[in-house]
């Protein structure tokens, strides 16, 4: 029975926390009466039965342990604490939850947690502390920063959220496209953090990915927009290749070396099939433009089978729309597979004015592989050593040595 | 809740219009503070003179220094402000976002804050202390 009462926790707290965040407008709150509500549950399911549902029975209970809680507390700030108790235990307030608006919960949340008021880095930390669940330490890790750095940060934030009057709602439709960015670029950097995480032993941290992916699935079901149907599409068809990735000794594979037969079939087909959905004839946003570029790598049979020539043109549109370092980079890469290492080197050497990449390994690991075809192995060689200086992920260390090696001496 | 929205922007700048777009911005100011207090939305407002006409009071130790000029140099000044009654912060932007300025230099909306004689939270502008 614990057992039962557990798994049914672990799948419905992130909703109910977010349900009570809503109706208590206060997070710390919220997390205690979650937990009241689930020790609640440990006591009275094992003699009562699983209630119907679940979820209800547990917002309820978190709702009448936090107006204890509120009551006890009253004995000292009166006031506030009435005006609370109030709001709690209006009735009608609470009979307007439709089971739509607590669906709606999470999503409120992120867009809470997203809120353009709040630095890139407090967004981040706060969605996958409240959003998905992560304890602090996890979220140190994945940022690779202590712990009471985070702590302060998400402390800081939740201050803002209270102190500024950051409403808990999804924004009015003439304000979405500002605050749906700060959400994509938060779920994406949350994808990237588990897909390739900017250090360490492990080549991949597939829970973060799929955290990612639930929440790109949950927003593509509230608001099909063309970018968020990208970013899905996007997330899924990176995350189709992740069991070809890597050898059994956790090192890197390169794409053109990967067992496409490996590739999670049915990511593939999910993440295509939004692709034409994400491509919207009123403007084509950066997330489906890279979904299309991985939806092309997805669907060539073999590496030489690759459409590069489409993707070049991909990339110059994605280029257009925001012309950062890597998309150059990139766009060079696809080139010199389009046309030849030759004009793949040039394009690489005509970026290395731009500081940032030159201190970006895949620059110089890039710049390698086209030198040693072209037979300029000394090029080659000193490229790869440049690289291996600029990355401080374990594998990636790994596999540029292995290229060294294979250059000969 | 109350907001104020401090217009910042850059002077130099702002010299260089022509006096005819200054009228014009001018007008356009007046006719954003009507609409917003004709919705409840705009509790007071006024604009300001320009910096060289500022004088910084600061008291430090029961000493009180006066010195010219605004407090520090930056490349946008404080122009004048609004103070502004909105649901939330949501609203506060989209309100402030109508504020002509907004589109020469920036507008920055801070929550006012309640002062009480007792039962103050610790300043959190700086920081808890965990």
């Amino acid at each position: 029975m614990r057992g039962t009462v557990e798994r049914i926790y672990q799948a419905e707290n992130r909703r109910v926390l977010a349900t009570l965040i809503r109706l208590l407008g206060d997070f710390d709150l919220a997390e205690e009466a979650l937990h009241d509500a689930f020790m609640a549950a440990l006591k009275q399911w094992p003699d009562d039965g699983i209630p119907d549902n679940p979820r209800a029975w547990l917002v309820s209970a978190g709702r009448f342990k936090a107006i204890d809680q509120i009551r006890r507390r009253s004995r000292h700030h009166d006031a506030v604490a009435d005006m609370a108790t109030e709001a709690l235990i209006d009735e009608d307030a609470i009979a307007d939850d439709t089971d739509h608006s607590i669906d709606d919960d999470p999503l409120r949340l992120i867009f809470t947690c997203c809120h353009p008021s709040l630095a890139r880095q407090a967004q981040l930390a706060l969605t996958l502390r409240e959003v998905c669940g992560l304890r602090t330490e996890e979220v140190a890790r994945a940022f690779l920063t202590k712990t009471p750095t985070i702590a302060q940060r998400i402390v800081r934030a939740k201050t803002k959220i209270r102190d500024a009057g950051i409403p808990y709602e999804v924004p009015e439709r003439s304000e979405l496209p500002q605050r749906l960015d700060s959400v994509l670029a938060v779920i994406y950097l949350l994808f990237n953090e588990g897909y390739a995480p900017s250090e360490g032993d492990d080549l991949t941290r597939p829970d973060l990915a799929e955290e990612a992916i639930r929440l790109g699935r949950m927003l593509a079901d509230l608001l099909p927009e063309p970018e968020v149907l990208g970013l899905l599409a996007l997330m899924l068809l990176h995350h189709s290749r992740r069991p070809a990735r890597a050898d059994a000794n956790g090192d890197l594979i390169r794409l053109e070396d990967q067992d496409r037969s490996l590739w999670t079939r049915a990511l593939i087909d999910e993440g295509c099939a939004l692709v034409p959905r994400a491509l919207s004839p009123n403007g084509i946003g950066p997330y489906a433009l890279q979904a299309a570029i991985a939806a092309l790598h997805a669907e060539a049979e073999t590496f030489s089978d690759t459409d590069w020539a489409q993707i070049v043109g991909l990339y110059e549109a994605l280029y257009r729309l925001s012309p950062t370092p890597v998309i150059a980079l990139n766009r060079a890469v696809a080139l010199g597979m389009s046309q030849g290492a030759a004009a793949g080197l040039a394009a690489i050497d005509a970026l290395m004015s731009d500081e940032a990449l030159q201190h970006y390994h895949l620059t110089h690991a890039a710049r390698a592989d086209f030198c040693r075809q072209l037979g300029r192995t000394e090029d080659a060689r000193r490229a790869y050593q440049r690289a291996l200086t600029l990355t401080a992920l374990v594998p990636e260390q790994r596999f540029l040595q292995r290229q060294l090696a294979s250059l000969g001496r | 809740m109350q907001y104020l929205a401090l217009v910042y922007y850059s002077e130099a700048k702002m010299a260089e219009l022509t006096t005819d777009d200054w009228d014009a911005l001018n007008r356009e100011c007046i006719a954003c503070g009507e609409d917003l207090t004709a919705n409840g939305q705009m509790l007071d407002g006024r604009p300001l003179m320009p910096t060289d006409t500022a004088t910084t009071v600061r008291v430090r130790d029961g000493k009180v220094t006066v010195t010219d000029g605004p407090f520090a140099e930056t490349r946008e000044q404080l122009a004048g402000f609004y103070l502004l009654e909105a649901r939330d912060l949501n609203q506060a932007i989209q309100l402030a976002s109508k504020i002509p300025p907004a589109r020469y230099g920036s507008v920055e909306v801070r929550p006012v804050r309640e002062l009480k004689s007792e039962g103050n939270e610790p300043y959190s502008g700086l920081g808890s202390n965990l």
